[in-house]
């Protein structure tokens, strides 16, 4: 196991044009799983191929437990590595797959099995062992790509959205088989996705990239409550945080966190959960001028523009439990209010948070 | 269902389907199939030019080809002349594919030109060749002088001396071969995701086991087609034996479709050169049942 670093990590593709990965520094910690979560293009994967050595950084140091491993090939630098698309060797056999980084390694023959077999096991695939990749289902060529990574036991492990080749259903369960695996392993693990869902729930810790550039650092709780930009703030939720300006300063607020002021002001018959938890505070009561309702079974979308105050028709949207029986009849307008300290303050010219001034004066 | 046709008037539909179909059924009738009915023919009968009498005699034709020591000779000839110039092609279109394959600047004139021979008829590739190794005027006679490796008053004779005229035959037929081949291998080769290869730096290979256990093997069905094409091009060609060395010195580079053409439109003798040259067909035909069952195996991995 080893602590992975980058420091000013920069990689350009094209002379004179903006880098896909600039200026990036981080570490992880041991036995960490560390998920780079962005858009396409974001340069996560780029990020991740020049730690595997697979690309060569323009400028910047690598360093796999404490060990420069710039001019090191991928092979040197004991790492494994699970592509998007498995990679796995058409015309071998599950078992020979397994055993090929092996074999690469010069280990002896006489331990090849036990190791392919204690590999298989953990990943519940030794009866697939004589099969070849394309007789098996989607989901099993994940396992085998995870079996063909561990039997090296790797000091590192690099994962490349290994799971958007699998339909929803099956992501979910592997999703779940993938943390119980890394639970048991304690291997120090990058994880690359574009899927916000995944990074939540299976990271340590979330690294926010767009443009080749780290926005934010944090646990999953860190970049989804306390947002460090604009950029991390809508592309992290679904539906996205709110955001409205107003003059050098932009506000944002979640939707989950935009309610009707009864149920604020505790008048309301409102669920236990949700009185424990957002009674507590001042609020900044908000109007909400409905123009459509989406009813989405266990939750309720609630889209609009708001009524009155600096703000005044700024779209924006809200999100409440089902549980929370009212109407929400296009046009009509409502009573809403967002607790203070659900309030975010951002800078307008650099999208930085900003410390800024109190709330309830800046909606004043 | 049947397709094309217009409703309520079929015939019209089926009478532009035999248009359009007419002239490639034409084509391989007449230029393929008579010519090979005839031959079929004349390997059975006593045919010869400038002769009028024709009779069927049976299998007489292949038991006197087969007794002929020059025809056992064309035969070895042009085994060991296909094998050995697939061996060469094989090997550097292998070894050209690697290398073309990653980007570089001016890849595409580099590319064009190794595709050069395969354009130029073959004929005129092989004079150019004749004249580069003429007994006289080789400019690898005068380059090898200029560089006192040989002596100038005893320079080799490369279309004059068997094994050496053996050698220069390959050698042209590989210069003619390797690019197709290696046009064949950079398709295969750009075939692979380019996740493969990754994958197996990541577990460790070095390039050669890359090459060997990965990257071939997973080639091996577009392989065996560049093979069989070699292998048909090389046994059946008869235009750089001919144009090099008309099959000398002493019949030592005689092949089997030059010698059918010596006996068969130069000895006048067209019974027996059809028969030296059908002669062919079932070893061919074995071949390509091999290679395409190895290809198709391959495939279904």
């Amino acid at each position: 196991m080893a602590i992975v670093e980058t420091r000013h990590l920069t990689k350009v593709f094209k002379q004179g044009e903006l880098g896909a990965v600039n200026d990036v520094s981080l570490a992880t910690e041991e036995g960490e799983f560390l998920v780079f979560l962005g858009p396409s293009g974001s340069g996560k994967t780029t990020l991740l191929r020049m730690i595997a050595g697979l690309e060569t950084p323009t400028s910047g140091e690598i360093r796999i437990g404490g060990r420069v491993v710039n001019d090191l090939t991928p092979r040197e630098r004991r790492i494994a590595m699970v592509f998007q698309s498995y990679a796995l060797y058409p015309h071998l056999t599950v078992y020979k797959n397994i055993a090929f980084p092996l074999k690469a390694q010069g280990i002896p023959r006489a331990e090849h099995r036990k190791k392919v077999e204690w590999a298989a096991g953990l990943l519940g695939i030794g009866r697939l062992l004589d099969r070849k990749p394309r007789e098996l289902s989607g989901g099993e060529r994940q396992r085998v790509a995870l079996a063909r990574a561990i039997v090296r036991e790797p000091e590192v492990f690099l994962l490349d959205e290994p799971l958007s080749n699998l339909d929803a259903k099956l992501r979910a369960s592997a999703r779940e088989e993938l943390e119980r695996f890394h639970e048991s392993v304690r291997t120090t693990t990058i994880y690359v996705t574009h899927d916000q869902v995944e990074a939540m729930a299976m990271g340590d810790r979330i690294v926010v990239m767009n443009f080749g550039e780290v926005r934010q650092i944090g646990t999953p709780a860190e970049v989804y409550d306390e947002p460090a930009d604009t950029f991390v703030a809508t592309f992290l939720g679904s539906p996205p945080m709110n955001l409205v300006e107003r003059d050098d300063l932009i506000v944002g607020f979640r939707p989950e966190h935009f309610f009707p002021v009864a149920v604020l002001a505790g008048r309301a018959a409102v669920p236990e959960h949700l009185r424990a938890h957002d009674r507590e505070g001042p609020y900044v009561p908000i109007g909400l001028r409905v123009t459509h309702e989406e009813y989405l079974g266990s939750e309720r979308v609630v889209y609009g523009a708001l009524d009155g105050g600096p703000f005044d028709g700024k779209k924006v949207i809200s999100r409440m439990p089902s549980t929370l029986v009212a109407r929400y009849e296009p046009g009509t307008v409502h009573a809403f209010a967002v607790t203070e300290r659900h309030l975010k303050l951002y800078d307008r010219a650099t999208g930085k948070r900003t410390a800024g001034r109190p709330p309830r004066e800046v909606w004043r | 269902m049947r397709p094309a046709a217009a409703p309520g008037d079929p015939g019209q539909g089926r009478f532009l389907g035999v248009a359009m179909f007419a002239p490639a059924v034409l084509y391989i009738l007449l230029l393929i199939a008579v010519p090979f009915g005839l031959a079929v023919l004349y390997a059975f009968s006593d045919a010869r030019i400038g002769s009028t009498s024709f009779h069927l005699v049976g299998l007489e034709n292949f038991r006197s080809i087969l007794q002929s020591p020059s025809f056992r000779k064309a035969l070895r000839n042009s085994i060991v002349f296909t094998l050995v110039a697939q061996a060469i092609v094989i090997v550097c279109s292998n070894i050209l594919s690697i290398a073309l394959e990653k980007p570089f600047r001016g890849r595409g004139f580099v590319r064009f030109l190794i595709l050069l021979p395969w354009v130029a008829p073959v004929s005129l590739g092989t004079i150019g060749w004749k004249w580069i190794l003429d007994s006289i005027y080789s400019v690898i006679t005068w380059v090898l002088v200029a560089l006192h490796l040989v002596k100038p008053f005893n320079t080799p004779m490369w279309l004059g001396e068997p094994h050496l005229a053996m050698a220069s035959v390959i050698l042209v037929h590989c210069w003619r071969l390797i690019p197709f081949s290696t046009v064949i291998m950079l398709a295969g080769r750009s075939a692979i995701s380019k996740e493969i290869p990754e994958a197996a730096a990541i577990d460790g290979a070095g390039f050669w086991r890359t090459t060997f256990q990965i990257n071939l093997p997973m080639m091996t069905p577009i392989l065996s087609v560049a093979v069989l094409f070699g292998i048909i091009f090389t046994f059946t060609d008869m235009t750089v034996v001919y144009i090099l060395t008309a099959g000398g010195p002493y019949d030592s580079t005689q092949t089997l479709p030059s010698l059918a053409f010596a006996t068969g439109i130069a000895g006048s003798d067209l019974a027996a050169g059809a028969a030296i040259s059908l002669f062919l067909v079932p070893v061919l035909v074995l071949v390509a049942y091999g290679m395409l069952r190895l290809a198709h195996r391959a495939e279904v991995v």
